[in-house]
């Protein structure tokens, strides 16, 4: 049905908009309609799956940076670090190695004050540049627009129990897309205005969505009594799908007051994190 | 359907080209700032809390 021979009609006099047209069938003009309409359709869903994939994380991006400067606009300031004399420049090394200081009991956030972005979260392992806001619940509010959630009743960092967050690991800046890349061992920091805590990782499990005991202060034993000062990380398993779940759980090695700075490991990584707020 | 609209369009070419791009964006803008942000929360597929607490 090529137009080009119908429009190379020798009259010169038509000109613009009023192009001479064989009139169409009304079949014709439905299925025309149709198949643009059609063919809409499959472009907007292609759009739809860009922005999911790729908008939703630059946008959520934005606001983590913006939930960060907050953050870090009212947390006390980042002193650096005493010089650690002892702490050899070997990050890799085992965990034996550089006797932490100890500061006794960890400080607690109290319920009441864990609410909106309360923390950030510095993971090595996951980039040079990860930290992230932590706030206060789970909903698609906050974990769509800033990052890692806390399931609301689970415990404050370093109480003992457990400290539970949600994260995207897809869509919405992902930020435990990399979970699976976790090796026992590896430390997971968690900031608040109170001071900096040090957990290890432990193992991760994956399991189906409705197993809401891996949040409970002791995981996977809800009428146990907690001992531990678990933090538990969970999100969706497998990439790009939400069959399973895939939770992480880490264990507290260690923690240091506000005033006496960040742990070597990550001074310069909080020094950046505060820089950009 | 839109070769109809396209001649609907005033003006001369060049200019129906503009209003067809801004037609187009204004498009695009509308599904990105409202229409997806609604549709996603219907996709399951970013679910990532466990148990039942997601409101």
């Amino acid at each position: 049905m090529s137009r080009s021979t119908l429009d190379a009609a020798p009259s010169r006099q038509v000109t613009g908009t009023g192009r001479k047209r064989r009139r169409r069938t009304p079949f014709q003009v439905v299925a025309q309609v149709l198949g643009e309409l059609l063919i809409t359709a499959g472009v907007v869903l292609l759009l739809f799956v860009g922005w999911e994939l790729w908008w939703t994380n630059i946008e959520s991006n934005v606001k983590q940076e913006q939930a960060l400067g907050e953050f870090f606009s009212d947390a006390p300031p980042v002193l650096a670090s005493p010089a650690p004399a002892e702490v050899p420049a070997s990050p890799g090394s085992d965990g034996a190695a550089p006797a932490a200081e100890d500061f006794g009991e960890p400080a607690v956030l109290a319920q009441g004050d864990l609410a909106g972005t309360f923390g950030v979260v510095y993971i090595p392992r996951f980039g040079e540049n990860y930290s992230r806001p932590v706030t206060s619940g789970v909903g698609s509010d906050v974990l769509d627009n800033l990052g890692l959630g806390h399931y609301p009743d689970t415990g404050a960092p370093g109480q003992v129990g457990n400290f539970a967050l949600a994260g995207h690991r897809q869509t919405h800046g992902q930020v435990l897309d990399q979970i699976h890349t976790l090796v026992p061992g590896d430390r997971i920091y968690v900031q608040t205005r109170e001071g900096y805590y040090t957990y290890v990782f432990r193992n991760t499990e994956i399991v189906l969505p409705d197993r809401g005991d891996v949040i409970a202060p002791v995981p996977t034993q809800p009428s146990a009594e907690p001992v531990d000062r678990i933090l538990t990380l969970t999100s969706c398993n497998p990439r790009f799908g939400a069959q399973e779940r895939i939770i992480a759980y880490s264990v507290l090695e260690s923690w240091r007051p506000a005033d006496a700075g960040p742990p070597a490991e990550i001074a310069d990584r909080v020094a950046r994190a505060a820089g950009q707020g | 359907m839109y070769a109809w609209i396209f001649r609907t369009l005033p003006g001369p070419l060049w200019l129906r080209i503009i209003f067809s791009v801004i037609l187009v964006l204004a498009a695009v803008a509308m599904l990105m700032l409202y229409v997806f942000p609604w549709v996603s929360q219907f996709n399951p597929l970013t679910d990532s809390t466990i148990g039942s607490p997601d409101s």
